[in-house]
């Protein structure tokens, strides 16, 4: 299977992945570096003081795009764990178990700096509004798919457990966040459209688009290390795959 | 070659469970009593104001219920797997979802169903009346077990591993709290004459997203468990 | 008739065993013999069809068991390491709840002749079976074998605590399921005391 020019399918071997993967990463991080601080500088100085909120508003040119990256991870955390489990593959579970970290790390952000906008808009540190509540069950999800990973010794058993996991709580995604909607409105509903803005300035919509896409820079960057990471950690039990006999192993180690 | 028919094998499944459980009564009376001692817990803790109570009776009421359920998930599958029986269980030629759905029911029967019958004499501690008690009743009918079948799939994933018991907290509550919004929600909007019938029907509708893909799901994790 | 296709399994880091291939004709035994640890107990457990190779086939009739399912499950009586019995419930109750969920008969009478059978008297027939001995318990899972109509037959250690009675009683079970044209695939230590005809050997090695 040849894509231009290239045989892609030589590279869904972890051997062949690992250098592919060392390459890419430093495109990937000059571009996330670029366009987070692109994204910054206009969010915090370019963007129009909001005449509701102040100056304190601009925490959300990182928590909005913080809170759709961890959902966004999530999803294709879940895609990699099914097709894991439905092709048998061990590089999809890497794939899942390399991105969680990041999309924790993402739902935690987003949580800190939902309470930074909180603080001085709603003078509370944490306030129990849709999103914010939304995320936190996320974060638990995502912890609890790292959690349980941690807790099996066996590879290919915590592989497709906490691969069942993720693909139970992607349908437990949409029913979170409706759920806790349906609980409670205090948070401002999606004000953020690529069509009509009536709320949001064009400058300020530019700047959550760019850190979007900054954050997914990074996400590929960090992911990918990840996955370098995990790969060398299993390639070095020769288990999956080779026949190597108790005696090989021994004279390896 | 003998096979037994789906209905002989859930059939069997769930009289040898309720068989056990007559066997071990206590294990009925201990979820009854640890919801009456940690319901009385918080009248002990935030006074015994009735106005106060009835506000925070619907939260109580359906937190204490789901710490129930999640404390006892732990005996659904675990002596099964210590004995052979669950290997023998996944080897019966009728599909395994529905000897898992067997399964939960007779756990349900056992843990959630004392809860549930028990609840309006916990309502009228915490000063609910009359169309309220009707609608914790039915919310908690509706509730557990759901709440018992999603819990399933915890106690599947965590089957035979240490601290298990902490680890299913932390996987199945993610997964709780729609049913815990819409049960509790049912009963506060009934206390505050909005009418329960939204929150009642989400509830039913989580009821039947759990029985059609829980029971798939946990299967699926017990397979992974015994391999 | 039954067989593997070049099966290899692996547990977490260990290879167990590679490329074993091994037909099972009708009327005959196949003793898994090796040492412990060389994979006896995974090698059944993936001919039930819960443990799932590396890589080989294993086929019923010609067909893989992975297509047939519960096709082949209804096949196949397995006692495994653990006995499968409730320490709650009697033997009687215990083989009852066994025989229907096999689809096989189940009256009080039939379980009972089948516990004698295996050489329990009618004494432990009504007791706990918690307060029977090891040797006692491993009487009623291996008790199911009398019960079975199903051709093939996979057991895992069924010798191991049994006394020279009850050995004897499995060993004649075993050769009239042989005779009426059943098949057993036994993990064993011991010599099984049947001509050698009906029995073949398969030793596991990496």
């Amino acid at each position: 299977m040849s894509f231009i020019g290239i045989n892609w399918f030589k590279y869904s071997s972890p051997q062949a992945f690992h250098p592919l993967a060392g390459r890419m990463i430093p495109w990937f991080s000059a571009a996330a570096l670029v366009l987070i601080s692109v994204g910054l500088y206009i969010g915090f100085f370019v963007a129009p003081t909001d005449f509701q909120q102040g100056d304190a508003y601009r925490i959300i040119f990182v928590h909005v795009p913080a809170a759709w990256m961890s959902m966004f991870l999530y999803v294709i955390m879940a895609a990699w764990a099914g097709l894991g489990l439905g092709l048998n593959a061990r590089p999809s579970f890497m794939m899942a178990q390399a991105i969680a970290p990041t999309g924790a790390m993402f739902t935690f952000l987003a949580l800190l700096t939902g309470a930074m906008w909180g603080k001085p808009t709603w003078g509370a540190w944490w306030v129990w509004d849709a999103r914010l509540t939304s995320e936190l069950i996320l974060l638990f999800q995502y912890i609890g798919i790292i959690l349980l990973r941690a807790s099996i010794d066996d590879l290919r058993r915590a592989d497709r457990a906490s691969a069942v996991l993720a693909l139970v709580g992607v349908v437990n995604v949409p029913i979170i966040y409706f759920s806790v909607r349906w609980w409670n409105t205090l948070h401002q509903g999606a004000s953020v459209s690529m069509t009509a803005s009536p709320k949001m300035a064009a400058t300020m919509v530019t700047a959550m688009l760019v850190m979007t896409l900054g954050f997914w820079m990074y996400s590929f960057a960090v992911t990918l290390a990840r996955v370098r990471c995990v790969i060398a950690e299993r390639e070095r039990q020769p288990s999956w795959g080779k026949n190597a006999s108790i005696q090989e192993v021994a004279e390896a180690r | 070659m003998s096979q037994p028919s789906m209905s002989e094998a859930l059939r069997g499944v769930v009289r040898r469970d309720l068989l056990l459980a007559m066997r071990h009564r206590s294990d009925v009376a201990m979820s009854v009593f640890f919801v009456v001692i940690v319901a009385s817990l918080f009248p002990l803790g935030v006074g015994p104001e009735p106005a106060v109570l009835r506000m925070i009776a619907s939260g109580v009421l359906w937190v204490t219920a789901l710490l129930a359920c999640l404390l006892s998930l732990g005996r659904l599958f675990t002596a099964d797997y210590l004995d052979g029986v669950l290997e023998q269980t996944l080897l019966i030629p009728q599909p395994l979802a529905v000897l898992v759905v067997g399964k939960v029911f007779a756990h349900w029967v056992i843990s959630g169903l004392p809860v549930v019958l028990l609840s309006p004499l916990l309502g009228l501690q915490f000063g609910l009346g009359g169309d309220s008690l009707g609608v914790l009743t039915l919310s908690l009918l509706l509730g557990t077990p759901t709440l018992s079948m999603i819990g399933a799939i915890g106690a599947a994933l965590t089957l035979g591993l240490r601290g298990s018991g902490l680890l299913i907290a932390l996987l199945v509550l993610p997964l709780f709290v729609p049913v815990l919004i819409f049960g509790a929600g049912a009963v506060t909007s009934s206390l505050a004459g909005i009418g329960s019938e939204a929150n009642l029907s989400l509830l039913g509708a989580c009821f039947l997203l759990s029985l059609a893909f829980a029971p798939w799901a946990t299967a699926a994790a017990l397979r992974i468990a015994l391999e | 008739m039954f067989q593997t296709v070049a099966l290899s399994g692996s547990r977490g880091e260990r290879q167990l065993f590679s490329d074993v291939s091994v037909t099972v004709k009708p009327g005959t035994l196949l003793a898994v013999v090796g040492a412990n640890g060389s994979g006896k107990t995974s090698f059944l457990r993936m001919l039930c069809g819960l443990f799932s190779p590396d890589r080989g086939a294993i086929l019923w009739q010609g067909e893989d068991i992975r297509q047939l399912k519960e096709l082949y499950t209804a096949q196949l009586t397995y006692i495994g390491h653990l006995n499968g019995i409730k320490d709650e419930l009697t033997p009687v109750e215990n083989l009852k709840v066994s025989a229907c969920l096999a689809g096989d008969e189940s009256s009080g009478a039939i379980v009972q002749e089948a516990l004698e059978a295996v050489g329990l008297g009618r004494s432990v027939h009504r007791l706990s079976t918690r307060v029977l001995s090891q040797g006692q318990k491993r009487r009623v899972a291996l008790a199911r074998l009398w019960l079975s109509t199903r051709p093939l037959w996979l057991l895992d250690e069924p010798f191991a605590a049994l006394d020279v009675a009850a050995t004897s009683y499995l060993t004649q079970r075993l050769q009239s399921h042989l005779s009426n044209g059943g098949m057993v695939v036994v993990a064993t230590h011991q010599e099984i005391a049947l001509p050698t005809d009906s029995v073949q050997h398969l030793r596991l090695t990496e």
